[in-house]
């Protein structure tokens, strides 16, 4: 059993995140998601299983969605991560997927959401959905327990509509 | 209670959640995400025998670890109450609560049996990994159907649960002599709750013996009193604050594990601690229970009942008698002279399940809207058909009238939005390339309750309010709906009414549970209103030259923020100069709702339902989608459109995961569950879930709560499993009586 770390363990690490440069030290186990939420106080980023099978821990890893739970943080030097809390525009306006999310009550508990909302942005940046079956497949990783998929589906469907305007 | 005059602008509108924004930024704050200097973190180790005794737990490479602060276990865990009671809980069952780490006993797999406390949660942990634990197992049982012969019927009753009605006729005769008969015997498995946000406490370490707890619970107060106990505290040294809950479903009514480990670290270190389970320890506390039930009809050749036989007999373990409601559903919703309803428990060296979304009711209703399905196949009338010719005007179980029962008018909408008139009732009868269709439906009920619940409201000179309870926003909308009932009641717009909730500081609530807090603690807001509105009113006939001074409260109407006459806006007086009259900057009143003790004598109230389906069963691969669903739902008032419709989008959900996908597998020769995880445990995911619509009936009820509300959280899921399962006998012409309908079984 190798010892475990202490501070001179960690590694350096420059990430760029929500848009800000930061210099950061982190032990070479730490997940980018105990990172965002141990660390850095982003607890907008969900942990739903640490395993890789919920999708709450979806964050925008150089602009594609991933499960921040699944990547350690070292390996990401100089990548550029943008969580929930950096979706929002200047002045707080909702980014048009967070204002979809609420107009349609897409969520309930309100914890996969973050998650839902990272994986809806890429979805549509990655422009492979289009009819209603595409997105409910792809947005499959992204589990709900309150059961708000109907919802999910019609506030994507909304952002599809108005990015095609 | 008076009615409040003022028009409803909000309530019974669609409005989106008032705490939408904090949810879709990641503001929202749930309880293992509160911060404090100094925080340590304790990860739990369980226990990987069924039953035994723990011989030897060596710590000492696991406290030689750096960072790590303590590792607790049962032989040096800090005093604690010695007494079972003081473990008790407003929800528990009859029994003595599992006390964790308490003695060297383990009674069931995956027990906590030492936390690992250390500087970081990398390091605890690490260290968690190094605890080495010997057992002396010994023979355990964890297979129900090992049990059955020994079932017994609860000595004890469930405060709130109601056991099976007294045998009313003769159903083994009548059955006997029925022209038509059908039963089967039904299972269903072991599922658990998991709720997206794993249970988390963080215990804030306020110095001077006071503790700030953020735990994930729906019912701060049911937690606070917990502590207290369990931990010799006086309650004004114990404040529960959970603001947001990441989905309860009956997993966070009793105290769960990491509520006394978190708390008891942290009054030992005079620290600030934290504990979250993982998802697989999400897996070694509440459950739904193992279930078994047999139903046997009896009728005449029309489909008119003549027997209702339902036994079921349901896991426990062996330190709780864990009780739900799950074969009266069929004494309610139909008329039969002979009925014989019985529950018992068999003893399981398990943890005691809880419960869990619905609790009984989509057990029971699996079983007793199969065998109507099966009933109606026997017969050849249609299966809307024979329940309307079963339909009861009273509740046969308690003799009692319903305060309301729109369910007819369920059956029919349903139908008509369903296209249920379209339907061959031969199975096996409509396909389209290698899927065979299947259309089938099932009612649903869930008692529609109210409980004794506390609120305030504050009305201050800028026009501003906020009102207050203790109860949970476990997602169900609550925030937003009592933020509707207060905006209305002063005629504001919901930005200028504040709802706080899940502090013990504020007014009384029970746990939010059971679908009763919209009737329960939306009424306490609308009382609290009203006083307030009442002595607003005072102060507004006091002011100099009123326009008010002869007129009568109910006369005037609050809009605007002002008072005026309700047949004459123009005589009015402003808020803020009311409250400089009464010469005050705040005006507050605290109410209490109450149920009505002679309704409830009179009456019995219940959530009624009829859900059709639509199933695409692929014939080679035996793959069971679900493509349609039309629920109509009769549920008296509607708060919000939108969240409710939510609430039953959800329970549809639930259910359609209980029909075809959730199924906790134990391990009997481990005596543990296997497939801990999510990849292992199915729950829906976006693509199982296509078109649900859900149709609110109007029904008028001035008995079941004074505001007219019955509750939502759980009616969405208590028909659906039935109702898949008949729509899956319909496209195949194969009854599957066990739950969950996998692959195997629809091909078997
Ligand atoms: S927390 Fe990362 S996928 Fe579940
Ligand atoms: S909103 Fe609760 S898990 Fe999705």
């Amino acid at each position: 059993m190798p010892d475990h770390p202490t501070g001179s363990d960690t590694l350096p690490l420059s990430l760029t995140v929500n848009g800000e440069a930061r210099q950061l030290r982190v032990a070479p186990w730490t997940t980018l998601l105990d990172l965002l939420r141990e660390d850095l106080g982003l607890i907008g980023t969900k942990k739903g299983c640490d395993h890789g099978q919920c999708g709450s821990c979806t964050v925008l890893l150089d602009g594609k969605r991933a499960n921040a739970c699944l990547v350690l943080a070292v390996v990401k030097e100089g990548s550029n991560v943008t969580t929930i809390e950096g979706l929002a525009g200047p002045g707080g306006a909702l980014h048009p997927m967070q204002a979809a999310f609420v107009e349609h009550d897409a969520f309930q508990c309100g914890y996969c959401t973050p998650g839902q909302i990272c994986s809806a942005v890429a979805l549509v940046e990655e422009g492979r959905a289009r009819t209603p079956d595409e997105i409910r497949e792809h947005m499959s990783g992204n589990i709900c327990r309150c059961g708000a998929y109907p919802n999910i589906v019609a506030a994507i469907e909304q952002v599809l509509a108005e990015n095609a305007r | 209670m008076s009615p409040i005059p003022n028009a409803e602008t909000h309530v019974g509108s669609p409005r989106s959640r008032v705490d939408g924004r904090a949810k879709v930024t990641g503001a929202a704050r749930y309880s293992g995400e509160f911060t404090a200097p100094d925080l340590a973190h304790g990860y739990v180790v369980n226990s990987t025998v069924a039953k035994g005794r723990i011989t030897r737990l060596d710590t000492a490479a696991a406290l030689a670890a750096p960072g790590v602060l303590e590792v607790f276990t049962h032989e040096n865990r800090p005093r604690t109450a010695w007494f079972s009671y003081n473990y008790q809980d407003e929800v528990g069952p009859p029994g003595s609560p599992f006390r964790p780490l308490y003695d060297d006993k383990v009674v069931y797999s995956g027990q906590p049996i030492a936390l690992v406390v250390a500087e970081t949660f990398e390091a605890a942990r690490g260290a968690a990994s190094l605890v080495r634990v010997s057992y002396e197992a010994e023979a355990h049982e964890t297979d129900l159907k090992n049990r059955m012969d020994e079932a017994y019927e609860p000595p004890k009753k469930r405060t709130g649960i109601s056991p099976p009605p007294k045998p009313r006729g003769d159903a083994r005769g009548a059955y006997a002599d029925a022209p038509v008969k059908v039963s089967g015997d039904y299972w269903a498995a072991y599922e658990h709750h998991n709720p997206m946000e794993p249970h988390a406490t963080t215990v804030v370490w306020e110095g001077g013996g006071k503790l700030l707890v953020h735990d994930k619970n729906q019912g701060v107060l049911n937690a606070q009193s917990y502590i207290a106990s369990v931990f010799g505290l006086g309650k004004g040294d114990v404040r529960v604050v959970t603001p947001f809950v990441g989905g309860g479903f009956g997993s966070g009514l009793r105290p769960q594990y990491q509520l006394f480990l978190a708390v008891m670290a942290a009054l030992e270190l005079r620290r600030s601690v934290r504990v979250v389970l993982t998802r697989d320890q999400m897996f070694t506390h509440v459950y739904r229970p193992n279930t078994f039930q047999t139903v046997r009809l009896g009728a005449n050749p029309d489909g008119a009942l003549r027997s209702i036989q339902q036994h079921a007999i349901a896991g426990t373990s062996q330190f709780e008698d864990h009780q739900e409601v799950v074969v009266n559903w069929a004494g309610t919703l139909y008329h039969c002279d002979n009925v014989e309803l019985t529950y018992k428990l068999a003893k399981l060296d398990t943890y005691t399940p809880g419960d869990m979304r619905a609790p009984g009711a989509p057990l029971g209703l699996f079983a007793t809207e199969s065998a109507m399905d099966e009933l109606a196949c026997a017969t050849g009338v249609d299966p809307v058909e024979i329940r309307l010719r079963n339909y009861t005007e009273k509740d046969e179980n308690e003799n009692k009238n319903f305060t309301s029962k729109e369910l007819r008018a369920c059956y029919q909408v349903g139908a008509e939005r369903f296209g249920w008139s379209k339907r061959n009732p031969e199975p096996r009868s409509m396909r389209e390339g290698r899927e065979l269709i299947g259309w089938g439906m099932a009612s649903g009920a869930w008692e529609a309750q109210m409980m004794k619940t506390s609120a305030r409201a504050t009305l201050t000179a800028d026009g501003k309010l906020e009102v207050a309870c203790a109860t949970a926003d476990i997602g169900t909308g609550t925030y937003t709906i009592l933020t509707q009932i207060g905006a209305d009641a002063f005629g504001l717009r919901m930005e200028d009414v504040t709802t706080k909730l899940g502090d013990t500081t504020l007014p009384y609530s029970p746990v939010q549970g059971g679908s009763w807090t919209a009737a329960s603690a939306g009424t306490a807001v609308q009382l609290a209103c009203e006083a307030v509105r009442e002595k607003l009113f005072k102060h507004a006939r006091k002011a100099s030259g009123s326009p008010l001074a002869d007129v009568k409260l109910d006369a005037v109407s609050f809009a605007d923020g002002r008072i005026e006459v309700t047949a004459d806006p123009s005589r009015f007086v402003r808020i803020a100069d009311a409250m400089r009259a009464g010469g005050v900057d705040r005006l507050e009143a605290e109410e209490t709702a109450k149920p009505s003790m002679i309704d409830q004598l009179r009456y019995t109230g219940y959530t009624h339902s009829a859900i059709f389906v639509e199933v695409r069963v692929d014939e080679e691969l035996g793959a069971v989608r679900v493509t349609r669903v039309v629920d109509a739902v009769a549920a008296g008032k509607i708060l919000n459109p939108k969240t409710a419709r939510s609430q039953v989008v959800g329970g549809i959900v639930w259910g359609i995961g209980m029909a075809l996908e959730e199924e906790t597998m134990p391990d009997h020769n481990l005596g543990r569950f296997m497939n801990h995880n999510y990849a292992e445990y199915h729950v829906p995911v976006n693509a199982d879930v296509q078109g649900i619509e859900v149709v609110f009936v109007d029904e008028h009820d001035t008995k079941v709560s004074p505001i007219g509300v019955k509750g939502l959280g759980e009616i969405g899921i208590v028909g659906t499993a039935a109702a898949i399962a008949n729509a899956i006998h319909h496209a195949t012409g194969k009854r599957v009586r066990d739950m969950p309908i996998t692959i195997d079984k629809v091909l078997g």
